[in-house]
């Protein structure tokens, strides 16, 4: 099994997992925009939703397990190759200058996941490592963004999933080796739409929400 | 009519990083660059400025050349935070200096990277390079008569395709441009140009293996799908070839019978 280790202990079997653990994430978001669009349906829609999820039995902890898993390895790998990164050019440029790669998103990867990273435990312990006995979801969701505060939060940090999911996306492709002078412009194009749907779609809720109070 | 009063003569300030070893702590020095032509290169350039310091007494800036046409892979420094200069798909021996306008002040600093040591001002060891070819960017053959051409069809699109990154001349640009020092595209070339043909396909899985643990053990950063290798590379070679790497480094690693 040596060989196992090596390949993906290697520089591109870390960025495999960069890849495909950030390509899980996509797909976690884009179910759990889907749930939060009940939102919109009123108090009662987005309570049944909650319930009925609730009413799966052991899928729910065994898919927080695995999204806990995810989320451990995104983080350690991303902080692991952030580091290698740093190291492996000890004096840096007097004038650095962007040759015409770079964009906002790519350059600013381990910042945004960094405060991803705070914003998810922040999000967990607001909104579900909390007592809940006596008050429904909404309750608890409606109750968070009565404070202004919490509102400009959320919005702020869904830009960052914006450019964090337009560079990665279509990254993890790259990595994978998937490039296809056929498929590659749509997947940019997808990384790009992805972006702005997750980052309006999750930013305009809290905003419908305190509105609606 | 004397030079300066020529209307295509420049001045300009340059800094130049000055190191004089390996091991010594280097600097940005300022020198003037009087009456320069602006049909020189920025090679010549620094040839006459070297001229001056000589004339001075002193230690002139040492800096890689060779064939200056462009297509030995010699030359290379920063230049204002771009390697090979401004201006795109060229090396710095064919930069000229009209890119340039009077009274510019210009950076010259050396690749900087982990894995690339100055050896003095503006040389950098790149050997690793060279131990990354000898890792298996090479094909395995028995000498004997020369094969007759087209003796092995190629589609013309695939042998266009492994011309494109064999048109890498090694000069270490990518390393140099790429914001984590990652030598993935000089890589990605390499393997491209031997695993897109028939006569590179047997030791396809061995030599992406090789070369992919060889590139980790020389201390290149990894790649964060920038593209800054592929603009600043004198050759324009696309990233397309570090998918191409990414995806026969897998498929080798997992799914050949190269056991390493």
């Amino acid at each position: 099994m040596n060989w196992l280790f090596n390949t993906l202990w290697s520089s591109i079997g870390k960025k495999l997992f960069m890849a495909l653990t950030g390509l899980c994430f996509c797909g976690f978001l884009t179910t759990h925009l889907i749930g939060n669009l009940t939102l919109y349906a009123g108090k009662d829609a987005f309570n049944s939703y909650a319930e009925h999820l609730h009413s799966l039995g052991p899928i729910i902890p065994i898919a927080e397990m695995g999204l806990l898993l995810l989320f451990v390895i995104h983080v350690l790998t991303g902080l692991t190759l952030f580091y290698k990164n740093f190291r492996a050019r000890p004096t840096r440029y007097a004038v650095n200058k962007n040759a015409g790669g770079r964009t906002i998103a790519s350059f600013t990867m381990p910042y945004t996941g960094v405060i991803l990273f705070s914003f998810i435990l922040f999000h967990l312990l607001q909104l579900h490592f909390i007592d809940k006995t006596g008050t429904t979801i909404y309750e608890i969701v409606s109750d968070t963004f009565s404070q202004k505060s919490n509102v400009a939060i959320y919005c702020i940090v869904m830009i960052f999933v914006g450019l964090h999911v337009s560079h990665g996306f279509w990254s993890a492709f790259q990595t994978l080796g998937a490039d296809h002078v056929k498929y590659t412009p749509f997947i940019k194009k997808l990384s790009l739409l992805l972006s702005i749907i997750f980052g309006v779609g999750f930013g305009l809720i809290p905003i419908y929400i305190s509105s609606i109070l | 009519m004397t030079n300066s009063e020529t209307k295509k003569d420049i001045n300009l300030t340059l800094k130049v990083w000055r190191q004089k070893g390996p091991d010594v702590k280097g600097k940005l020095e300022t020198y003037q660059a009087k009456n320069i032509s602006t049909d020189m290169s920025f090679l010549e350039m620094i040839d006459v400025v070297n001229e001056d310091l000589i004339l001075e007494g002193k230690d002139p800036i040492a800096f890689d050349h060779d064939c200056r046409e462009g297509i030995c892979g010699m030359c290379g420094c920063v230049v204002d935070g771009r390697a090979h200069g401004p201006e795109q798909g060229t090396t710095l021996c064919q930069l000229h200096m009209r890119h340039f306008s009077n009274n510019d002040v210009v950076v010259v600093e050396p690749w900087r990277s982990r894995a690339f040591k100055v050896i003095k001002d503006l040389v950098v060891d790149r050997s690793p390079l060279d131990k990354l070819i000898q890792a298996g960017g090479f094909i395995s053959a028995n000498v004997g008569g020369a094969p007759d051409a087209n003796a092995i069809p190629i589609p013309h699109d695939t042998a266009e395709l492994s011309m494109d990154a064999a048109a890498c001349i090694g000069c270490g640009a990518c390393v140099a441009s790429c914001p984590n020092a990652s030598a993935m595209l000089f890589v990605g070339a390499k393997i491209s140009q031997l695993a897109l043909l028939p006569q590179g396909k047997p030791e396809a899985a061995k030599r992406a293996i090789s070369m992919v643990k060889t590139m980790d053990e020389l201390g290149f950063g990894n790649c964060t799908n920038e593209a800054e290798c592929e603009a600043d590379c004198p050759k324009e070679i696309s990233i397309t070839n570090i998918a191409r790497l990414n995806r026969e480094f897998l498929k080798a690693g997992l799914f050949s019978t190269v056991a390493k």
